[in-house]
């Protein structure tokens, strides 16, 4: 077979974290390679490379592309080579049609004016294509994710595409959708179009791959070769978590008491996907001093169910029932909530979590101002009191607390966060990628503060992407897929390995839209 | 619950925590770097003066025009205040010309046709731009609809409605009693030739309170530890600030006094000025202007928040009206035409940040009056209206402009 493209030692760094290094992709001409790796293993960055969004230059090695080495200096090169990326969250425009964003930015088209029946030709050609029966005047946004999908793909095939990459395409299909698009793929794969498919469903990948590489810390494990006969799921899944685990968390002791936060078949319905409930029925319980991990891919419905449950920052039609300490509580608002004894860290630090333009002294009191005024009015000196504490406390590392905290780095973020919460005086803390995008020395602190908190015999929910975290920190791990707890298992009996699989065999097949409870 | 128990013992692994003395590094001129947008607006100002000053032959700073230029921007400056709030939570208010004109029809049309008293009238009139506020507030905060557009409607609605309330026809003049609101000057105690002396020491207990406040909350940041401004600086500022309001109150007192509304808007100055700065509204507001998704998730109640600004705006919108129509001594259907472009611009002069979340009601204040010495100057030098335009519009732009390349550089 020929080979299509190779990629060779790419090393790609940005500041203080190598992402990428010693990668090495083989891609034959006209098969569809499965690219596999945990979050944050360097998949997209590697897709990035290729397409030129990190163009020649900001990258070490060679991409050679049809027998020619390529210097790509942007997405206009690659495309124009028939590369093409389709990414996770779609780059359509909802308000325009099909036909429009079809040649969007490549419109048919006499000195700025567009063929109008031209374009509707050759839409229609491309729909047939990829087996879409609708009318080219059909607005986008009309359409369903899978179909949106598929548009996606004629806008491919339109700039004639010779290697098709999608990220993740299924992750938000239901299982028809789902079936339809992979046989769209082996369509394509016969009409000779080459494709790299990013997927974390293996049994999919089982399906329609004929070679797979496994990515890990931003390296190329290993190619496993589907022509030679099947690939077992245990073989990629081990690939894919590898074996070694550092010592990088602090020992705990931990002493567990009484159940002190429970949440009780909860239930709520996506805000703008109200057909059917995006999570559904989970129980969780977490007692005093215990650090409880919940696991699970992005977009696996994890901080949906946080948000929902504190205050119902996420969701519609929330159903279940918050228990603290054995007594039901209301935590209808987030007001409710805090008052309750709840704090929830967003993942989302700089977008949801901090007043950037504001001081580490403005940040830390916001949750509990009424813990530093009387009457209303702010006490400034114990405001500033109460932020140096906790600069002290936090080891936050700056002079001042009269600091922006725009200009602190993201574990010293993290860390006013934290303190925010902290000043609350919360029973239940909720951590939801409480390590995302810090330096490793900060990371610990960060496991140090949160062994500390259940060692004071408060209720800790962790939720990170990142399984050897998980398994390092918490005492009880929660698998979650698809908007329900697939597992739950004591650490002691966790390996990344079980949660992987429990991720990877435990999403039923999802009801069809007619299936579940009518609309309300 | 208990706030004092702090986490951590700490893990084994420090870092290098640094922690550079406070007091050291502020010396006048790092202080004066670090907060040059805060004084460099009133420096403008002032220069703005002294150009005048030069250019009119001394006519800007006589007792007479220095009162006009209080009685002229009052109503500028009382909206100011509400706007700067409502500019603060991520907001803007198109409305508030067309509101003050709307109320101070309703004032002339109740105290002048239906003969009602000054007192219930004037409240009623407030309490109708509170009302129009909150309808505006509503759609804005519990229905999401961008305040651009609910307050361009707004506009054309009490615009119309002003309209329709005078039939066209102007309605005056009002009993003397709510004249005095704006043509009225503190009674006098004493009987000095030449001067009011009850404004002038009223002037003078203002400066001491101002400067005995500011030594006081200097002293407790000192005892804690607090780094405030230096030394030099704050000895300075003191002295400026005390010589620059006696002089003032000085100046009018050797004309008729201090003018009602320059009371009435001293009294909101200092009221907005300590709730922006010193409550817990006012650290909400600016929360929910800088980021509401984390405000919101503080626990804050950001719908509750903006719908207030917009009521306060409304009753300030109302205030400003009664206080041009009494100062017109009518009603006219022409009030409140072009306010709103004033009061914005005087916010954004003085530092808003149009994204929201930025923004000092002194600051505000100062863009006010910038827009109104300008005003006021031009007029004296004879300008045509047409050519002060171009100038404020461009004294406009180069503000933002200054502010924006200062915070990329």
């Amino acid at each position: 077979m020929t080979v299509l493209l190779e990629m060779r030692n790419i090393r790609k760094t940005f500041p203080g974290v190598v992402a990428l290094d010693r990668v090495d992709l083989r891609i034959g001409a006209g098969e569809i390679h499965a690219l596999v790796g945990e979050n944050g293993a360097g998949k997209s960055t590697l897709m990035k490379v290729l397409s030129g969004v990190h163009p020649h230059g900001d990258y070490d090695g060679d991409i050679v592309y049809d027998g020619q080495v390529r210097r790509f200096a942007g997405i206009h090169d690659s495309e124009r080579a028939g590369i093409i990326i389709i990414h996770q969250e779609l780059a359509l425009v909802p308000m325009l049609s099909i036909a429009e964003n079809l040649f969007l930015g490549n419109e048919i088209a006499r000195h700025g004016v567009i063929d109008g029946i031209e374009t509707q030709r050759r839409t229609r050609a491309l729909l047939e294509r990829v087996g879409l029966r609708l009318s080219p005047e059909t607005p986008v946004g009309d359409l369903g994710v899978g179909q949106q999908q598929l548009v996606e793909i004629a806008k491919a095939l339109s700039k004639r595409v010779r290697l098709l990459i999608l990220d993740e395409p299924t992750a938000s299909l239901n299982e028809n959708d789902s079936q339809a698009l992979l046989d769209l793929l082996i369509g394509l794969r016969a009409e000779g179009i080459t494709c790299i498919l990013i997927s974390h469903k293996l049994n999919e990948i089982a399906r329609v791959a004929d070679a797979i590489t496994i990515l890990r810390d931003g390296s190329t494990v290993e190619t496993l070769d589907c022509a030679a006969g099947p690939v077992g799921e245990d073989r990629v899944i081990r690939g894919m978590v590898g074996r070694a685990m550092a010592e990088r968390y602090p020992p705990r002791a931990p002493v567990i008491g009484a159940v002190g936060f429970e949440v009780r078949g909860w239930s709520a319905h996506h805000p703008q996907r109200r057909d059917r409930p995006f999570l559904r029925d989970l129980d969780l319980s977490v007692r005093h001093g215990e650090v409880v991990g919940i696991a699970g891919l992005m977009g696996s419905g994890r901080t949906e169910f946080a948000m929902s449950v504190f205050g119902r920052s996420w969701g519609r039609q929330i159903r279940g029932r918050v228990l603290v300490d054995g007594r039901e509580v209301d935590v209808g608002t987030v007001g409710r909530a805090i008052a309750h004894g709840l704090a929830y860290v967003t993942e989302d630090r700089k977008g949801a979590g901090l007043v950037l333009e504001e001081s580490i002294r403005f940040n830390v009191s916001l949750a509990h101002l009424a813990g530093v005024a009387r009457a209303g009015v702010i006490d400034d000196l114990r405001d500033h009191e109460v932020a140096e504490r906790y600069r002290r406390a936090m080891r936050i590392r700056t002079p001042d607390v009269a600091q922006k905290t725009l200009h602190l780095s993201g574990g010293n973020q993290q860390k006013v966060v934290l303190g925010k919460w902290l000043f609350t005086s919360p029973k239940v803390l909720i951590l939801d990628e409480p390590t995302r995008g810090i330096d490793v020395g900060a990371k610990y602190e960060i496991y140090a503060l949160i062994a500390e908190l259940a060692a004071q015999g408060r209720c800790v929910v962790v939720i990170s992407s990142e399984m050897p975290e998980l398994l390092g920190i918490s005492d009880r791990i929660y698998v979650m897929n698809e908007g329900r707890f697939v597992a739950e298992m004591p650490t002691a009996q966790a390996s990344q390995e079980k949660i992987m699989g429990a991720i990877l065999r435990g999403h039923a097949p999802r009801p069809e839209a007619a299936a579940t409870e009518p609309m309300a | 619950m208990t706030d004092d128990t702090l986490p951590l013992t700490r893990p084994a692994r420090a870092g290098t925590a640094a922690s550079a003395p406070a007091g050291d590094a502020s010396s006048t001129a790092a202080f004066l770097r670090r907060n040059v947008r805060d004084y460099g607006m009133l420096l403008c100002l002032i220069a703005i003066m002294v150009f005048f000053q030069v250019m009119t032959d001394g006519t800007l700073m006589q007792p007479l025009n220095l009162t006009n230029l209080v009685l002229q921007n009052s109503y500028i400056v009382i909206m100011a205040l509400g706007m700067l709030l409502v500019i603060v939570a991520g907001h803007i208010d198109l409305s508030v010309g067309s509101v003050s004109g709307f109320v101070g029809a309703l004032a002339a049309v109740l105290m002048v046709n239906h003969d009602w008293p000054v007192l219930p009238a004037t409240l009623a009139c407030l309490a109708c731009g509170g009302l129009i506020g909150a309808a505006q507030g509503w759609f804005v905060a519990y229905f999401r609809i961008p305040s651009f557009i609910v307050t361009l409607a707004g506009m054309l609605v009490f615009k119309g409605l002003a309209l329709a309330l005078l039939a066209g026809q102007s309605i005056g003049p009002f009993p003397d009693v709510f004249q005095r609101l704006s043509s009225g000057f503190i009674p006098d105690a004493f009987d000095v030739e030449g001067m009011r002396l009850t404004s002038l020491l009223l002037g003078l207990a203002v400066a001491a309170v101002l400067a005995g406040a500011g030594w006081r909350t200097r002293r407790r940041q000192r005892a804690h530890g607090i780094a405030g401004e230096p030394a030099g600086f704050f000895a300075a500022k003191t002295l400026v600030f005390s010589a620059l309001l006696i002089g003032f109150a000085w100046m009018l007192a050797s004309y008729r006094g201090l003018p009602n509304v320059l009371v009435v808007m001293a009294l909101l100055i200092v009221l907005f000025d300590f709730v922006t700065r010193r409550t817990t509204i006012g650290r909400r507001i600016y929360a929910l202007g800088g980021n509401e998704k984390a405000a919101r998730l503080s626990g804050i109640d950001t719908r509750r928040l903006s719908f207030y600004a917009f009521v306060n705006m409304g009753v300030l919108a109302a205030l400003a009206g009664l206080v041009f129509a009494a100062r017109l001594n009518t009603a006219t259907p022409k009030a409140g035409l072009g306010f709103e472009l004033d009061v914005i611009a005087a916010c954004f002069i003085g530092g808003a940040s149009a994204s929201g979340g930025v923004g000092k009601v002194m600051g505000a204040v100062i863009g006010a009056f910038v827009m109104g010495v300008m005003n006021n100057g031009m007029s004296i030098m004879g300008i045509g209206i047409d050519y002060q335009q171009v100038i404020k519009g461009l004294v406009l732009l180069a503000a933002v402009f200054i502010d924006v390349y200062h915070k990329n550089r």
